[in-house]
């Protein structure tokens, strides 16, 4: 009999006033009970609309059913066959633009809470599940270099080791995880949980090396001399943007991948961490996305009496996911949308002061479709801030393209890909995730990594 | 894992290192900088590569003990591990196509303008090496520049030892004496490698300094070691580390070097008392 409840099952969480003070997981989880109930709303409709919204097409309602039914295991197998890292999507994926924005319970309703299902399920398998890697696979004596260990990547190589290939990632950090460690925080995704993702790669044969930048260390062509058949490239983002406004190289501003990676991966929130990070008041975050919201909540919990989300738009185009937003308004960090930073003021010390805003309003739709900010003349003022988190993207890092002759780049410096296959304009290279698109989603590069791992077994059966 | 394979004591606070890294050797260039963590716990700093041998495959490193995480290094003994060391990081200096160029060193910097004297020297150009020290005690690498200079003009701060006077003072002379330079390197402390590019402004003589800020990552991705050249954000880490030192922002990279000076002093000290404590393996 189906749960029909217009609401989905609420997710306990920390309390706002208590987890704005410390860096533990901020959800915590369906009990057994709460998944069970909240699978029963699935209504297991034929067309599916959730798949077609999964970017690595995960059969939903087949997971859901069996949840429902108390089968967990095997709702994690049915995940577990298209996601390499289903609890790692289950915290950070943004469901209600995937997979629950067409669900049929979403039009009178909340869809089915199908993300944290997911997470659910990925969750009590780490803690009761069976180890998955000894399911027969049959080594196919082919090498695969795969270029960074964040989600693009680890989908990638989990996908080609687990049809035979012997996969090498090679990543630049001392630790294996892209931005999944250095940037998003403990509290929404525990570095525990990436780790215990990686070592489930490491169990089917997929080898990590840490501290080689491919572009310095070893280039694309010597991976090739070295007797790879194929390489994947998921390098990443790269270099952080700032707006060229006055006062961006005044101590306190910083990009919100330097506040992040102090924070996150060298753990600067930790007493005895050797890597320092300023202890502002009162923090100015530039930028709506997931990584603004970011940095503001870590700022907060760093002991920001005050944590500002300075945003040039207004609350509806903001990028960020909705839980994300929800969760910041929660701990009380506040939001000046409609308002666009013009110059960031220093004090004699060189240290920042203030940062100085201009009001907008929003005219017509620009090429994005969302309305174009303009500003209000006259409307400036200054905001009293010690601290100031750029958080307005990335543009492509120089290191592969700059050492790999014949990779061709467009005019942001993003690779240059064929079509989903993620081949590039060098034979056995492919390439995927922010280093095509620019800064996306996590998902979406979890795709493009599926999706080419697809493609590098193609090219190697028919070559 | 990365063993020091060779350990030697400079002068009281600076320190030589040889380091098994075949892979960073095997394509390291003078001017090209690595990262390490000392420790499991520790920081990543950056330091330039001194010297390399690609058949040992070893990296030579030579720092100065000022914070924790160089305290921390200097704890490690011939046949000990480092924890993460990875490179080569930045672009290599421009060590060709020169008739006469002049290196000047200062301090622990004559660490990195060693190997850059030795690869011009190498390429068949004429150096002339002018170095400075606050001290007689503090000297390095006498030998290793002579050796490498055709020119070799030793400085200290109080006359101890060589002459007496700043590095710019030396390369005046040598400029107003006729000496025609078609470049000037110079590394070392902020301040000096500022006061050279006046000077050699003034002569009208290119001029490029290699920038060691603040950074985490090295590959530009945090963007904490940025600086302002010729009006321009550069990353020191990608676009560098030598700049053209006509252009570079040294007022605001001085600023930026001391943003953490509170904070590094306090784990430095927090690491020295450490030490006194007996616990050797932090």
């Amino acid at each position: 009999m189906a749960n029909m409840s217009l609401n989905k099952n609420v997710m306990p969480v920390q309390d706002p006033n208590v987890r704005n003070k410390n860096f533990d997981e901020v959800a915590l989880g369906y009990t057994d009970e709460q998944a069970i109930d909240e699978a029963k709303r699935c209504l297991n409709c034929k067309n599916m609309p959730c798949v077609s919204g999964c970017p690595v097409q995960i059969h939903i309602p087949d997971f859901i059913k069996k949840v429902a039914k108390g089968d967990f295991e095997g709702a994690y197998d049915v995940i577990y066959k298209s996601s390499s890292l289903p609890a790692v999507c289950g915290r950070v994926c943004p469901q209600e633009k995937q997979c629950e924005k067409d669900c049929v319970r979403g039009i009178k309703g909340e869809p089915v809470a199908i993300g944290r299902l997911e997470r659910f399920v990925a969750d009590w398998h780490m803690k009761n599940g069976s180890d998955k890697s000894n399911c027969d696979i049959k080594p196919n004596g082919k090498k695969i270099a795969v270029i960074g260990s964040g989600p693009s990547g680890l989908t990638c190589a989990g996908d080609l080791a687990k049809m035979g290939y012997s996969v090498t990632i090679y990543e630049a950090l001392h630790v294996a995880g892209g931005v999944l460690v250095y940037g998003i925080p403990e509290f929404r995704l525990p570095k525990e949980i990436v780790k215990k993702e990686i070592d489930n790669l490491k169990r089917l044969g997929v080898q990590v090396v840490t501290n080689v930048v491919i572009g310095k260390t070893l280039t694309v062509d010597e991976l090739f001399e070295m007797e790879f058949d194929a390489v994947f490239i998921g390098s990443g983002a790269g270099l952080p943007r700032f707006m060229n406004i006055p006062g961006e190289n005044l101590n306190g501003v910083y990009s919100a991948n330097e506040f992040l990676t102090r924070t996150n991966l060298m753990k600067a929130y930790k007493e005895n961490s050797q890597t320092p990070i300023m202890k502002a008041k009162r923090v100015a975050v530039v930028g709506g996305g997931n990584v603004a919201m970011d940095a503001a909540r870590c700022a907060k919990r760093l002991g920001a009496e005050k944590t500002y989300i300075v945003y040039r738009r207004s609350m509806e185009e903001m990028p960020a996911r909705l839980e994300e937003v929800e969760h910041a308004e929660e701990e009380g960090i506040i939001f000046l949308t409609l308002n666009n930073p013009t110059e960031i003021i220093g004090g004699e010390d060189n240290f920042v002061k203030g940062i100085k805003c201009i009001k907008m309003e929003l005219g017509e739709p620009d090429a994005s479709g969302r309305r174009r900010p303009v500003e209000v003349k006259g409307s400036e003022y200054v905001l009293d801030v010690d601290a100031v988190v750029m958080a307005i993207g990335t543009s492509p890092n120089p290191l592969i393209r700059s050492t790999t002759e014949g990779l061709e780049t467009d005019r942001r410096g993003c690779i240059i890909v064929r079509d989903e296959s993620g081949l590039t304009s060098r034979q056995g290279v492919y390439a995927g995730g922010d280093a095509v698109t620019g800064a996306a989603t996590v998902i979406l590069a979890m795709g493009a990594g599926k999706s080419s791992a697809k493609a590098i077994d193609e090219y190697l059966k028919n070559k | 894992m990365f063993r020091v394979i060779r350990k030697e004591v400079l002068n009281p606070t600076v320190v030589l290192m040889e380091v098994e890294a075949p892979l960073v050797a095997k394509s390291a260039k003078a001017g090209q900088f690595i990262i390490l963590r000392a420790t499991d716990e520790g920081e990543r700093i950056p330091l330039t590569i001194a010297d390399y041998d690609r058949e040992k495959g070893t990296i030579t490193i030579i720092f100065q003990i000022v914070g924790a995480t160089t305290n921390q290094l200097n704890q490690l003994a011939e046949g000990d591990y480092i924890c993460d060391f990875v490179g080569p990081l930045g672009r290599p200096s421009e060590v060709e196509g020169f008739k006469k160029v002049a290196v000047i060193g200062g301090g622990v910097g004559c660490a990195i303008a060693y190997p850059t004297a030795k690869a011009l020297k190498e390429n068949g150009v004429e150096v002339h090496s002018i170095v400075g020290f606050r001290n007689r005690d503090l000297v390095i690498l006498e030998d290793e520049f002579k050796a490498v200079s055709d020119k070799f003009i030793i400085m200290t701060d109080d006359g101890s030892y060589g002459e007496k006077g700043l590095v710019t003072d030396a390369l005046r002379k040598l400029v107003e004496s006729g000496e025609e330079y078609d470049r000037v390197i110079a590394i070392g402390p902020l301040v000096m490698m500022k006061f050279v590019a006046i000077l050699t402004k003034e002569f009208d003589i290119k001029t490029v300094v290699s920038m060691n800020p603040i950074m985490i990552d090295g590959t530009g991705m945090c963007g904490g070691c940025r600086l302002t050249v010729g009006g321009e954000m550069k990353f020191a880490c990608v676009d560098g580390p030598d700049f053209d030192g006509h252009l570079v922002d040294f007022d605001e990279v001085i600023r930026r070097s001391g943003m953490y000076k509170e904070a590094q002093r306090h784990k430095y000290e927090e690491s020295c008392n450490l030490l006194k404590g007996g616990n050797t393996n932090g």
